[in-house]
């Protein structure tokens, strides 16, 4: 890895000497391994690695999942209930692989935020975070594919709206729906190639986790104070960092523990809590649900989707200058879509010569109106479209929209940021001793946070 | 498929049950008190068995339980059953078999049958199925506390009739103070003494609802309290494994964090 000066692995052994020179691989490891990482990362960075252990716990009990799921529309629904009740342990590799999905998204919605309050994204990690914004998308796509296969009510009227938006897409949108649902209509074609794809998607999941741990391997980690390491000699890099093995390695398991204790406070105790109800009667093609709602981490995003009805003065605007080509639902799917590019775009978006939000008196506001933002919108999603939600959701739609647009960068002219501390080892210092010693310039007034 | 095209058209037109589940705006459902609920409860045997005996006089005239199989009455943290007393119980039943192209006796690998009719729906997993308890303002607080309710909805249903009847395009429904939208195609299938329990247990209308309700919550989630018991293993494993490692990663980072107060140098 370039980027922090550290030390290298050495083959000691003749075996190692043997191996190191055919196939490196032993440094490869201890070098991704032993990554110089900045000491002073707090709780918010944990998430990774929590990340990393979904990835390989959804894939693990999916494996096996589908060791006993037949993919026909007569045959899915009761092959997963032969799961649930007949297949020893199949209930718990299920109820697991089912709210691990939860997890997956609670812990990538915290890094992301953790990502956006603390400028992970900006220079030089913009690499990182598009590969991220990309993991996350597939996640998406790999999460709605596999709540389509237990083929309940949901699955299959769930499946039939979000295709539907495709149908959106001006001139080929009927085309590319019945290209990907490979019919006419849901059926055993999109069942089959939904699982399919649900198990191919989560390996180039895993080939981009790869691409993503490389980039911020080269970059070094952010930390909370946003300020770089210092890497003119590996003697000041290491009064700024420590290994990631153990410090950070154990530091992470801890909290990968506590997390897991509170997943399986659920998986024992409320398994189908995050579930619908509807899912467990089997798919109807005949019987629409009254209130098709798509899991928890869709809603926000299904709230944008629904927040741009034909009564908003700029899809009425829209649809006025493009000659009717840009309707309103051609808007929503649009604005959907829309409120994830820009969100990747933030790395040029934010003009702040600040990276962390930590010293961005004006921001800070703004980002936590934008966290609830994030809650309103997830709870209009859930509700019906009608009454007051819709305005709710337009709003929340509209700040998410101007976050990005046109407040992070106002504030980057307009806000006066405090002062970082100049190095990462004062600002280590400043919480856990008075005086610095080591390489750092001494200076040790930093105000505890 | 085109069997199956018909006979859906006719349940969708005849009662469109589903849409009326789906809507959310339920009627009354009332919080009955279950001894499955909660961390440690457990399904209490001579309940599921009342609770089968009010199915297969009652409920399985036109109900069916297309998942359970009669084997399943002597699975461990169940009925209770020996596997003698659940062939027994499968022998009073007839199934059709494809391989001899004729009716049998059933054993105990076979499973209870499907619906009579379409329009009554699948019981086996109807206590997942429905939610008794919603809100408040879609937040989803009352199934925190309360649980999903679905067996509260099922008891509920089945004392909350109010005895009107109403005659709508030819067909009676019956008006039920629980079922969303308030007219249901079912019959009152209870009333007080329905079924003559042999263990002199009360046999009034609730009584009865709620052991059916906890035998078909039985039907739909088998492994309970397997799976309490996974929660509880997992989260004292957890738990220790957490305290160690929490003990672990103090030691291991004291000396980095005390090392301006101790004056000593890395």
């Amino acid at each position: 890895m370039s980027g922090i000066p550290h030390d290298h692995y050495e083959p000691k052994s003749n075996a190692e000497k043997w191996l190191h020179s055919r196939l490196p691989i032993m440094g490869l490891l201890y070098d991704t391994l032993m990554i110089p990482t900045p000491k002073n990362l707090n709780w918010m960075w944990i998430w990774g690695i929590v990340l990393v252990f979904c990835l390989v716990m959804q894939i693990v009990t999916g494996i096996i999942l589908v060791m006993h799921y037949t993919p026909h529309v007569d045959l899915a629904f009761a092959s997963v209930e032969h799961i649930m009740r007949n297949v020893n342990g199949g209930w718990a590799i299920r109820y697991i692989h089912q709210n691990g999905a939860s997890l997956f998204f609670i812990a990538v919605y915290l890094h992301i935020f953790r990502g956006l309050y603390y400028g992970s994204y900006k220079a030089p990690r913009e690499v990182t975070w598009i590969v991220g914004m990309l993991i996350y998308l597939l996640m998406m796509g790999t999460a709605f594919m596999g709540y389509v296969l237990p083929w309940g009510q949901m699955s299959f009227w769930g499946a039939t709206v979000i295709t539907g938006l495709f149908g959106a897409i001006p001139f080929v949108g009927e085309a590319i729906q019945t290209w990907l649902l490979g019919g006419p209509a849901v059926d055993n074609a999109t069942l089959n190639r939904f699982l399919s794809l649900h198990y191919l998607l989560p390996f180039v999941i895993l080939g981009l986790v790869i691409v993503h741990v490389w980039a911020f391997h080269t970059t070094g980690n952010n930390n909370p104070t946003g300020v770089d390491v210092r890497r003119a000699s590996k003697k000041e890099a290491e009064a700024d960092t420590l290994p990631f093995w153990p410090y950070f390695v154990i530091k992470d398991l801890f909290a990968l523990a506590v997390v897991l204790v509170a997943f399986f406070a659920i998986v024992g105790f409320m398994p189908n809590y995050l579930g619908h109800p509807d899912n467990y009667i089997e798919a109807n093609p005949l019987v629409t649900p009254a209130h098709i709602v798509p899991e928890w981490y869709f809603l926000p995003f299904y709230a944008i989707l629904r927040a741009f009805d034909g009564e908003v003065w700029v899809v009425i605007a829209a649809d006025f200058l493009t000659g009717g080509i840009v309707d309103a639902k051609f808007f929503g799917v649009l604005a959907m879509f829309g409120a994830i590019i820009v969100m990747a775009l933030v790395p040029w978006l934010d003009t702040s010569s600040v990276r962390s939000g930590r010293y961005r008196p004006m921001f800070k506001p703004w980002f936590w109106v934008f966290v609830i933002n994030f809650f309103v919108l997830m709870w209009a999603g859930a509700m019906p479209a009608e009454g007051i939600y819709p305005y709710i959701a337009l709003i929340g739609s509209a700040y998410w929209f101007a976050y990005f647009l046109v407040i992070l960068p106002l504030l980057g002219v307009l806000e006066k940021p405090t002062i970082p501390p100049s190095t990462i080892e004062e600002d280590f210092n400043a919480h856990y001793g008075n005086a610095s010693v080591g390489t750092g310039p001494a200076s040790a007034k930093i105000p505890a946070e | 498929m085109f069997r199956k095209l018909v006979i859906s058209t006719i349940a969708a037109l005849s009662l469109s049950t589903g849409a009326g589940l789906a809507a959310g705006a339920s009627g009354y459902v009332e919080n009955y008190e279950f001894s499955f609920q909660g961390l440690f409860g457990r399904y209490d045997q001579d309940q599921l068995q009342r609770g089968l005996q009010v199915f297969t006089e009652v409920c399985s005239a036109c109900h069916g339980l297309q998942y359970v199989a009669y084997r399943n009455l002597a699975d461990e943290n169940g009925l209770g059953y020996t596997p003698e007393q659940a062939r027994a119980y499968a022998e009073q039943f007839e199934v059709y078999d494809p391989s001899i192209d004729d009716w049998r006796t059933a054993t105990p690998n076979d499973r209870f049958p499907q619906s009579g009719f379409e329009g009554a729906p699948d019981l086996s997993l109807v206590a997942k199925a429905r939610a008794g308890f919603h809100g408040p303002y879609g937040l989803g607080l009352n199934q925190l506390f309360n649980g999903i309710g679905g067996p509260e909805y099922i008891a509920s249903l089945l004392t909350h009739y109010t005895g009107e009847e109403v005659e709508q395009y030819g067909a009676y429904f019956y008006e039920n103070e629980t079922y969303p939208g308030g007219l249901i195609a079912m019959a009152p299938p209870l009333w007080d003494g329905a079924v003559v329990f042999a263990d002199g247990a009360p046999n009034d209308i609730e009584s009865m609802a709620k052991d059916v309700a906890t035998f078909l919550t039985w039907a739909a989630e088998p492994r309970m309290m397997e799976r309490k018991q996974l929660g509880f293993t997992a989260i004292i494993m957890l738990g220790i494994l957490a305290v160690m490692l929490y003990l672990t990663n103090k030691k291991l980072w004291a000396p980095i964090k005390s090392r301006v107060k101790a004056g000593e140098a890395k």
